[in-house]
């Protein structure tokens, strides 16, 4: 057996985040054993000390940049980038559903152990280099947010929208599969590089190659709510509980984008005027649905849903634009948009209370003069959301209308700015609610803000503030990394 | 003869298939999804990939099939309604179905240049030394990383499956 298939120490450096997940994911729910009728919110805390123990390792594998194990993973700044991203997710969702599951009476280490495996996928999304890894990272990621979904299981909605999210999802996965099964036959690699340096031979017929690259395009699509892949959203989040509509709107979807472009941008690259107009459409029809939608929804989750859609449309703008200035604003929008929904479903979770009663736009009438801190925390981030300058909302606009001026796309950059016009209505009609009425049924008796609710609130705004007053902070590292390693 | 025998087994799998999204008792469905993996089974063999053939019968045909029928039992599942009386499937469904089959046959057909036909006997690397060698040299992540996988899974029945919450 030849020597050099042994992985190096820093092999296993540049793959440490994952292990330390599971590690810490094994450990909690051996933890869950142990502490029998006790309080779990315990296992919470460990799982946040685990994820920022991985957060830790990700940086520091970023100091030795470069393939491990076959290269199978990579890591270079992009695959850091998000990998920090999907972690910091993780933490924040643990942050906002503890106080939830005690009211739930659902407090256990599973759900800890469950968002651990789930971002152990995600952070493999991050840094694969294979379409086998890649495969498996979105299988991990999916089936954990799957469970997840349904995880109060005597909730019907939560039955709902597990088992519509597992059917589509797996449906979505399969495409992926086969369009994968047709690129290994085509090129005989499952390597990106190794695709790209085929396929930029231009031996393999070129239809055929479209045809798999449009298969695997079905199944990310599906996994970041692109049109017209984006029917699943709104009822899956709108029956999942609050926290974990947060995470799912959130993490899967960061390291879906991670995806597309690394095997866009690196394996398809040679073939970009066939899936540039491709994306074009899609990037249209995504902002186009989700904002139109989102106007008629009085449910507060299915409109973050519809808007979350709306979201992954401006994302496919920067894709579509391909270039190093759009992958640097697919990375700053993608950081931006994690804190403001996760931020916007923590009111929502704190709002909604036990058994999720009060999920109306309405629920929210006369807040202002009830709770101000938490109308301050969610004026913020609607304010972002909109996309109103000194807010990481705005600057994440901004470099995706940028990013696509710059590459000649005019027209998709004006038709998105007219759509965000158009979203101002919807989220602004939250703000009017929570100002100008009168406070109703939902607003008396309002619950505490719990420690934990508190925290994610106010590091989701701070976040969104500090992206929007320094937007440096994370872009000179965007910018740096958006020539991906190939 | 390898033609042959891939031409009765290759008709044999397409029928089967058919069998299965046509037939409405979840039972016959069931029972021709095995004809399909066990004429797949054979198609690999013709193939050379002999652990993978030997793979798809035990694990396919055997355990995840007997699978399938307890939950079918299980459930009591009976009749499905005919789904081609909905207007989507009868005017939409059929004719991207006839597209999409049409669509793959001409591209294989004229894009693709050229292939000599697989004759049995000519690639040997389908063995259980073959596929060790290549689990555990080249993809070892991928193998190892799949243990998240199925722990997860396990996690989920549980976690879905557990009498009542706290």
């Amino acid at each position: 057996m030849p020597a050099n298939f042994m992985p190096s120490a820093a092999e296993y450096f540049r793959f440490a985040p994952e292990i330390i997940l599971t590690i810490v994911g094994t450990l909690v729910m051996i933890l869950e054993a142990m502490t029998g009728d006790r309080d779990k919110s315990s296992l919470g805390y460990v799982s946040l000390l685990g994820l920022a123990a991985a957060m830790a390792a990700a940086v520091a594998a970023n100091n030795d940049p470069g393939l491990a194990f076959q290269s199978m993973i990579i890591v270079d700044g992009f695959a850091t980038f998000f990998r920090v991203l999907v972690l910091g997710v993780g933490m924040l969702t643990i942050l906002v559903s503890t106080n939830y599951l005690s009211e739930a009476k659902a407090n256990s280490g599973d759900f800890y152990a469950l968002i651990l495996f789930s971002v152990v996928g995600q952070s493999l999304m991050a840094c694969a280099n294979e379409l086998i890894m890649i495969f498996i990272g979105i299988e991990i990621s999916s089936i954990a947010s799957y469970i997840l979904a349904g995880y109060l299981r005597d909730d019907r909605r939560n039955n709902e929208s597990a088992l519509k999210y597992f059917l589509m999802g797996s449906f979505a996965t399969a495409f992926l599969l086969y369009g994968v099964a047709w690129i290994y036959g085509l090129t005989g690699s499952t390597n990106l590089g190794e695709i790209r340096t085929v396929l930029s031979h231009g031996t393999a017929p070129t239809a055929m190659v479209g045809i798999s690259a449009a298969l695997m395009l079905v199944g990310l699509a599906f996994k970041v709510s692109a049109a017209p892949f984006q029917v699943w959203a709104p009822d899956v989040y709108q029956g999942s509980s609050a926290p974990i509509s947060a995470f799912m709107s959130a993490g899967p979807k960061a390291a879906a984008f991670a995806v597309m472009v690394r095997v866009f941008y690196t394996s398809f690259d040679s073939i970009s005027n066939q899936w540039e107009p491709v994306f074009w459409i899609m990037s249209l029809a995504t902002m186009v649905i989700g904002n139109f939608a989102a106007l008629q929804q009085r449910n507060i989750k299915r409109m973050l849903a519809y808007s979350s859609i709306a979201h992954a449309g401006y994302v496919m703008v920067a894709v579509t634009s391909h270039s190093a200035v759009g992958t640097a604003a697919v990375m700053f929008y993608l950081a931006s948009y994690c804190l403001m929904n996760i931020g916007a479903f923590a009111v929502v979770t704190w709002m909604a209370r036990d058994g999720e009663k009060f999920v109306e736009v309405d629920d929210f009438s006369g807040l202002a003069q009830k709770q101000p801190f938490v109308t301050a925390i969610l004026t913020v981030l609607i304010l972002s959301l909109v996309g109103v300058p000194l807010t990481g909302g705005f600057f994440g606009k901004f470099l995706v209308f940028k990013a696509a001026i710059d590459s000649h796309l005019m027209w998709l950059a004006i038709l998105g700015l007219l759509n965000s016009a158009v979203a101002a209505y919807y989220y602004l009609r939250v703000l009017v609610v929570m100002y100008f009425r009168e406070p109703g049924a939902s607003t008396v008796n309002l619950p505490p803000v719990a420690g934990t609710l508190r925290v994610a609130m106010l590091v989701t705004t701070l976040g969104t503030i500090a992206l929007g007053i320094f937007p440096g902070l994370i872009l000179g590292f965007a910018t740096q990394s958006s020539t991906l390693g190939k | 003869m390898d033609l042959i025998l891939f031409i009765v087994f290759a008709m044999f799998a397409v029928a089967s298939a058919l069998g299965l999204i046509l037939q409405t008792h979840p039972i016959n469905s069931a029972l021709s999804l095995i004809g399909v993996m066990g004429s797949l089974a054979v198609l690999y063999l013709l193939l050379g990939a002999e652990f993978i053939a030997a793979a798809q019968l035990v694990v396919y045909a055997g355990a995840i099939m007997v699978l399938f029928l307890f939950v079918i039992m299980l459930l009591n599942a009976g009749e499905e309604r005919n789904p081609w009386k909905a207007p989507v499937v009868a005017y939409i469904g059929g004719p991207v179905v006839i597209f999409l089959i049409g669509a793959f046959v001409y591209l294989i057909n004229f894009t693709l240049p050229p292939m000599r036909s697989v004759s049995f006997g000519d690639f040997t690397g389908g063995g259980p030394r073959e596929i060790g060698m290549a689990i555990f040299t080249k993809y070892l992540l991928p193998f190892e990383v799949t243990s998240v996988l199925i722990l997860i899974a396990i996690v989920g029945a549980m976690v879905l499956a557990r009498k009542e919450i706290d």
